[in-house]
């Protein structure tokens, strides 16, 4: 019997995670309107550099004490590969037609998870990620990995920060006149560049802290968790209202809620037994995606477009 | 006396097609210049230009002594250079106060900010009893007042206001010109581009008419007022 606590517990820490990386589709899609199709990438890259400062340091090394080390490569390679993309990738397509930089993503995509197949080292299947020793934690009525306390902190610890960045700071408030109006917000004297590059990063860092997350969470890494996690990560950013970064996160937790549920509860409808499960949660995601974008395309808390004046 | 701003020949093009083919003009401090002409002129296309928006083709513009030669906008705008663009352009989701802030934003004196901020709301009552709103909510007449505000807020040594009276009541078209009115008075220097021929030449010290990319014809406020063509194409009589 599946406990109705238990399974919004993993929901909501599933869907933070989902959550964490939305941040990044979606900071990226408000200010140049661009999918940026490797940032599931972005956010595997993250678990290997997360990997790579674990296996440098010495074996015993304490698992708490490597964190912050890890948390710090993992975040320096997203941000690399993040930025990087968009000066070497984005930036020379901007004002080109919408569909090349899209398909430039794509590629992006699939040469980010070729080159980590193809150099690092016994990448080519997944390689193990340290875990914390030790049963799960009971709080309350839930029951905690010791593992995912790690996003239990991070992730609202990330959002506050976002949101007092975005509405308090001088780069925020410039944030978010590029995204309402770049052009504008170049006569005001905004360097548009520069809060392009910004974007790319927040949401490059995010992802390396879900990525670590995620590696705690499963025990490894592997090149290709960077798409069905983006996938994931990019229809949570849809489902809240792309553009939106508390529609991002909003979006994450129903994803994640949706597919706790989904595993625990549909097999015990009246004729949907064959569709409960593991194997059918991200169906159950999907058709929530559709069901928002039939009745609510602009997402839960987008806002319609309309024309300028 | 030299010019504040020195346009020498400028051409701008969008892919092939030349918008302004070839136009020199100069605005001298204190002075209320106005560029009238129809759709397509190339009036808007001038003012993007001058602000770093668009990449010109040729020609020579000089701000205050400095070449701008493809100076991005962002650089243009510190020098002095303030622009209103055609079609307000508010930020609408942020609010009045925060929109008026963003037009000081390369600003480092917080108290001679603070002081601009009220002088705006002076000029402007509206604005300061709706600070805390969205600029989005405003009507387009206060919009033009937000945007004109904004641009202020820079302090710019120049302010140019690209159809500050589109698509405006005529009460409130007279309210913003009343507003570039007393803006002159104070001795603001203005680049103004008006579909509303009469009510900038009226106010300007000189006047260009611009057709399809060129200047055709060029004179003082009041000299263009009263010449015939003019009458004939812009203001309506025959």
């Amino acid at each position: 019997m599946h406990d109705l606590p238990q399974q919004l517990a993993n929901g909501l820490i599933l869907g933070a995670m989902y959550g964490l990386i939305a941040i990044g589709y979606t900071m990226v899609y408000g200010i140049v309107q661009l999918i940026n199709f490797a940032h599931g990438e972005i956010f595997m890259i993250g678990g290997f550099g997360a990997l790579t400062a674990w296996l440098l340091l010495p074996d015993g090394t304490s698992l708490l004490l490597a964190l912050p080390l890890m948390l710090l490569m993992a975040m320096a390679s997203s941000v690399l590969v993040g930025v990087g993309a968009e000066r070497f990738a984005y930036r020379p397509l901007r004002g080109a037609p919408r569909l090349a930089p899209l398909i430039t993503a794509i590629g992006l995509s699939i040469a980010l998870q070729q080159a980590i197949w193809a150099f690092y080292p016994d990448a080519t299947k997944a390689r193990p990620f340290p875990r914390f020793s030790g049963g799960s934690i009971d709080v309350g009525p839930f029951s905690v990995q010791r593992g995912e306390i790690f996003l239990i902190i991070a992730a609202p610890v990330c959002m506050v920060a976002l949101g007092l960045f975005v509405s308090k700071t001088r780069t925020g408030r410039a944030m978010q006149a590029t995204s309402q109006d770049p052009d504008t917000a170049k006569l005001m004297g905004i360097n548009t560049d520069r809060i392009i590059v910004t974007a790319f990063a927040i949401g490059a860092a995010f992802a390396a802290i879900a990525s670590i997350a995620h590696g705690l969470k499963y025990g490894q890494v592997d090149f290709k968790m960077g798409f069905i996690a983006g996938l994931k990560a990019f229809t949570a950013a849809v489902l809240g209202g792309i553009g939106n970064i508390y529609g991002a996160m909003i979006g994450g937790l129903v994803l994640g809620l949706t597919e706790a549920m989904a595993i625990a509860y549909i097999e015990n409808v009246p004729g949907m037994e064959l569709f409960g499960g593991g194997a059918w949660k991200d169906v159950w995601a999907f058709v929530v995606l559709i069901l928002v974008l039939l009745l609510r395309p602009q997402g839960l808390l987008g806002e319609r477009v309309t024309d300028r004046a | 006396m030299t010019a504040l701003l020195e346009v020498e020949d400028l051409r701008v093009a969008y892919g092939k097609i030349e918008a302004v083919k070839g136009i020199s003009f100069s605005v001298r401090a204190g002075q209320v210049v106005t560029l009238i002409g129809t759709n397509g002129a190339g009036k808007t296309t001038t003012l993007r230009t001058l602000s770093g928006l668009l990449k010109p083709l040729g020609g020579r513009i000089t701000f205050d002594g400095q070449p701008l030669n493809g100076t991005p906008a962002h650089r243009i705008v510190a020098m002095g250079l303030a622009h209103s663009p055609e079609g307000r352009r508010i930020f609408p989701r942020l609010t009045i106060a925060e929109n008026l802030q963003l037009g000081a934003f390369l600003r480092k004196d917080t108290d001679g900010v603070d002081k601009d901020l009220q002088r705006a709301y002076e000029l402007f009552p509206i604005l300061g009893e709706r600070r805390k709103q969205a600029a989005g909510t405003l009507s387009g007449g206060e919009q033009q007042m937000l945007a004109m505000g904004r641009a202020l807020m820079s302090r710019p040594k120049l302010l140019m206001l690209d159809e500050p009276s589109m698509g405006l009541s005529p009460i409130m078209m007279q309210k913003i010109m009343e507003t570039i009115t007393e803006l002159k008075s104070q001795g603001t220097t203005i680049l103004l581009v008006e579909q509303n021929a009469q009510a900038a030449l009226s106010l300007a010290d000189q006047g260009h008419v611009m057709e399809i990319g060129k200047i055709v014809l060029s004179g003082t406020g009041e000299d263009l007022l009263h010449d015939e063509s003019v009458r004939k194409a812009y203001l309506g009589e025959d």
